[in-house]
């Protein structure tokens, strides 16, 4: 594979800058906290209401979160220029997309490893029995946060107003990613829990579209 | 009179002649009655809208793969015409759901995504607004309509499963449409048509003059100096 190597080089690279300053992983595990508190003002947080609200709720905190620390990716890169730096390297311009799809997906779904079990915590949600089958969809749906987030952090950072902009881009679109593992998740919260073969299906649909989508589209967003 | 007077002018026409047909010549419908009309806007404007975001997506990838600016152009003069033309869709259809259906809204899959896709179409526009740079806006509002068309299929079928509350087409295999019903349909949509091509012919000639004054004003820089009608003519361009 001629893509595999730079990937991973670039992504051993995003994985270090973050880690030396680990700014980003604390505040999404900050900001997801402090919505999934919030959130618990608006109603009776009983263990029936929450498995009616709670999946939405944390995948809405994740959306959000999501939304706001996807943007660093490509402002970190233009603050220094190293974005320049990056293109001039004799690879395919779709790997710097993908290593940073990549480094973000790690970030988030470190940052859940964490989240998922307060979340559970507080809310009064059993999780433990359906534990495999939550991170398959956990997977799935982050995935598809970043695929998107990644690249529209690409277009948004090439506009005015861009911190404004990616949520405004990237919420609406991530409309059946949103639904497909909300839906996923009541379901393995059910008494008995069962995981939606339907939602899983169309979480893969569109992890596939738009990595495809990135692939033959996406280099165009780096050049100059 | 020239020919873009005629065209207006034949245009008008045809949309009073569709009107009138909607209104009087179409037979009654048995149960709904006189609110069943507005199905003779509402339909024909949104496959007009339909047809506006198909020619949008082609064109947006026409242009990456070209690189000719009037891709380009076409490009955002069909979006640009198609968000109102979805606009009618969306609220003509409210004004017929209330009487029927006894609500203004609900949230199954046609109504979702195509809210949806009124949502992503007008951030497709705003984001154009956000990037000076012409050429940088063009590539870039190409990758995001790409993404948005083939995010709609998606919306769709993920809503889908939630019960559908929305008509279920009648024309084709299945359907009970009045022939007579039918044939005002389609005169409609024809009307409607026309409408979304004399739009976007002006729109698309908008977008070349724009473009043709940005190309001067930068050949003017480079030459030191900006002539003052041009330099007048941009300060009104953006602020329009």
């Amino acid at each position: 594979m001629a893509l595999a190597r730079p990937i991973g080089i670039l992504l051993a690279k995003e994985l270090r800058t973050e880690f030396r300053t680990r700014e980003l992983l604390i505040s999404t595990l900050v900001f997801v906290l402090i919505v999934l508190v919030l959130f618990s003002y608006t109603f009776e947080p009983t263990t029936a209401e929450s498995k009616r609200f709670g999946p939405g709720l944390l995948w809405m905190a994740l959306l959000f979160a999501g939304s706001l620390m996807l943007h660093p990716s490509f402002t970190r890169e233009q603050s220094n220029e190293t974005l320049v730096a990056l293109r001039m390297a004799p690879i395919d311009p779709v790997s710097i997309l993908a290593a940073k799809i990549l480094a973000n997906f790690c970030f988030l779904l470190a940052a859940e490893l964490v989240l998922v079990p307060i979340f559970a915590a507080l809310y009064n949600l059993r999780i433990v029995p359906v534990l495999g089958r939550l991170a398959a969809v956990l997977v799935l749906g982050t995935l598809a946060l970043c695929i998107v987030g990644t690249v529209f952090a690409a277009i948004s950072s090439q506009a005015r107003m861009r911190e404004l902009l990616l949520p405004l881009l990237l919420l609406p679109l991530l409309t059946p990613a949103l639904i497909a593992s909300t839906e996923a998740t009541v379901g393995l919260l059910d008494d008995p829990p069962a995981l939606s073969a339907v939602y899983i299906g169309v979480l893969a649909a569109f992890d596939t579209i738009f990595l495809t989508v990135t692939w033959l589209f996406g280099e165009y967003l780096l050049e100059e | 009179m020239g020919t873009q007077a005629l065209a207006t002018l034949g245009v008008a026409l045809l949309l009073a002649v569709a009107a009138y047909c909607a209104l009087f010549v179409a037979p009654n419908e048995a149960t709904m009655g006189l609110i069943q009309r507005i199905f003779y806007f509402h339909v024909p404007f949104g496959w007009s809208a339909f047809v506006a975001f198909a020619i949008s997506f082609v064109s947006s990838i026409a242009y990456l793969r070209t690189r000719t600016p009037k891709w380009d152009w076409l490009a955002v003069s069909s979006a640009e015409v198609g968000v109102p033309f979805v606009t009618v869709m969306l609220v003509t259809g409210p004004i017929w759901a209330h009487p029927v259906w006894g609500i203004w809204w609900t949230w199954d899959a046609r109504l979702t995504s195509t809210f949806v896709l009124w949502v992503l179409y007008v951030c497709y526009l705003l984001l154009r607004t956000l990037i000076d740079e012409p050429e940088r806006r063009a590539v870039v509002s190409a990758v995001f309509n790409i993404f948005a068309a083939f995010d709609i299929p998606l919306v769709y079928f993920s809503i889908w499963f939630f019960r559908t509350q929305h008509p279920q087409p009648v024309i084709g295999a299945g359907g009970s449409l009045d022939p007579r019903m039918l044939d005002v349909l389609l005169l409609c949509w024809g009307a409607t048509l026309a409408l979304l091509a004399l739009l976007l012919r002006q729109r698309y000639r908008v977008e070349a003059l724009r473009w043709e004054i940005e190309r001067l004003r930068l050949e003017a820089e480079s030459r030191g100096s900006v002539p003052p009608g041009l330099a007048a003519l941009r300060d009104k361009e953006y602020s329009a």
